[in-house]
């Protein structure tokens, strides 16, 4: 799978795209694979406070749980309703149809420290 | 510096997703956990679990020091008969559990835990009062198991055995492939199935040889992940969670493996006091009720007091649930009661059921 140029992407394997100030968020084709069957994800309610940095919620495999970093600072405005049934949606469609949430931002400068997706690649291939 | 299993190499060509397991690079899934579950349960699937150790005892007192070591009754087997049972130190808690299989009157080789065999064959040299010889094997063998409804018609072609003559935890010494092989009617995930008992040097060769002979039949390679959804559906335990140094077979839901009428062993006093004490926490099952999945070590509350802990748990894939097993205080370890599993800090309904959590159909 390709890495949108559009999107930014962290070290911990979210990504985000960012349109007139709002910024959906999903975690990364590699991140789903490492993570192998995802059978549940935990997301915030809309309204939920997030802050760069720190867990936004969590994926679960059949093997393990792991946590969801937010890229950026700002306030969940919508979640991705489909992943409460199919969460397996987001290893068939994580840069697409499986996004995680909507965030308003709060800082946009934030955005200058995330890597683009060839810096993204360069990193997963070290 | 990870050890190596004789097929490490094979199976990240296979495209396996490689984890350190006790210090063994082992394969955790090829496929998907998932789609290597349902194999096992509706077909078939073989696993590289050359990690396990073998200890041999020979002698001709060989017999008493199993006894003495070991909580079920090995004086019940017969020749090419095999056990479950217990190694448990003075005080009544596992050093291991085990396989034991009687090769003859003289001779018991023992399949214990990857990451146990060193204190497992210090522990039983130890309590060598008999003479015996006892020897670690663990580097001498490697150990396949082909696992699911399938397993005995795809062994059955590499095999001039008869497999069908083989009940179940019963071995025989054959070949597989053309290449020795013991043959043994065990497994751990709760489906017919075999292990077997090879050569490191054969390894390979019986591996692709089983892949081929599955194809078919839908056998698929499964890593330790499937094989540990299998075992939790199954109400096995896995040292290091249901069980281990502080866990006595009577908090663990092991009676059934203590045999009281069998004589003295290692640990007998301590579990013959607690037997008449009562214990006072038991190993039971639950079933998540709430959204949310309860996972090894997490915290169980009761009427929102802090309970017992989690000692296994995930998701159920043939039951379509998210099951686990946790220890609570005896008197609430009751199918049915209402539980909470704290998962990040919420707790989450969950209620206690029966173990196993799966039978497979007869």
């Amino acid at each position: 799978m390709s890495y949108p140029e559009n999107f930014r992407y962290t070290k911990e394997h979210e990504w985000i795209q960012v349109e007139g100030g709002i910024g959906t968020v999903g975690i990364t084709d590699h991140a789903q694979k490492e993570l192998g069957d995802i059978v549940y994800v935990d997301l915030p309610k809309p309204g939920t406070a997030v802050e760069a940095g720190k867990p936004l919620g969590s994926v679960e495999s059949v093997k393990a749980v792991s946590d969801i970093y937010s890229p950026v600072s700002g306030e969940v405005v919508e979640v991705n309703e489909l992943l409460a049934t199919a969460p397996e949606k987001l290893n068939e469609d994580p840069h697409g149809a499986a996004w995680l949430v909507r965030i308003r931002l709060s800082n946009p400068a934030e955005l200058d420290g995330l890597l683009s997706a060839a810096d993204y690649q360069a990193y997963l291939g070290t | 510096m990870l050890k190596q299993i004789p097929l490490a190499a094979l199976h990240r060509a296979a495209g396996a997703k490689m984890v350190d397991f006790g210090g063994w690079e082992m394969p955790l899934q090829y496929t998907g956990i998932l789609d290597e579950h349902r194999a096992v349960r509706t077909a078939a699937g073989l696993f590289d679990v050359s990690h396990m150790g073998e200890i041999e005892i020979r002698g001709p007192e060989a017999l008493q020091l199993v006894q003495w070591v070991t909580t079920n009754d090995a004086a019940r087997l017969a020749d090419g008969q095999a056990q479950y049972s217990g190694l448990l130190y003075e005080h009544g808690g596992f050093v291991d559990d085990i396989l034991v299989h009687r090769v003859a009157a003289n001779h018991y080789f023992l399949c214990v835990n990857a990451s146990n065999q060193d204190k497992d064959f210090e522990h039983i040299h130890s309590q060598n009062r008999w003479n015996c010889t006892v020897e670690n094997r663990g580097a001498d063998y490697a150990q396949l198991a082909i696992q699911g409804p399938r397993a005995a018609e795809i062994l059955q072609k590499l095999t001039p055995v008869e497999l069908a003559s083989i009940r179940y935890y019963r071995f025989r010494d054959g070949e597989v492939g053309g290449r020795p092989a013991r043959i043994a009617r065990t497994g751990y995930t709760g489906e017919d199935g075999f292990e077997l008992y090879i050569a490191p040097a054969d390894a390979a060769a019986i591996w692709q040889a089983l892949l081929d002979a599955g194809r078919d039949a839908g056998l698929r390679p499964c890593g330790l992940g499937a094989r540990n959804t299998l075992r939790m559906e199954a109400g096995m335990a896995l040292y290091g969670h249901e069980i281990d140094a502080s866990i006595t077979p009577l908090e663990a839901g092991l009676e059934w493996i203590v045999k009281w009428d069998k004589g003295d062993f290692c640990g007998r006093a301590r579990l013959e006091r607690q037997k008449a004490a009562g214990v006072r926490r038991k190993l039971i099952g639950f079933e998540m009720r709430g959204r949310g999945i309860g996972r090894d070590g997490y915290e169980v509350r009761v009427g929102g007091r802090p309970a017992g802990w989690v000692t296994s748990g995930g998701p159920a894939p043939t039951l379509n649930k998210n099951i686990g097993m946790c220890y609570l205080p005896a008197e609430l370890a009751r199918p049915g009661t209402a539980i909470e599993v704290v998962v990040r800090e919420q707790p989450v309904e969950a209620v206690t059921v029966p173990i196993p959590f799966y039978r497979r159909p007869k």
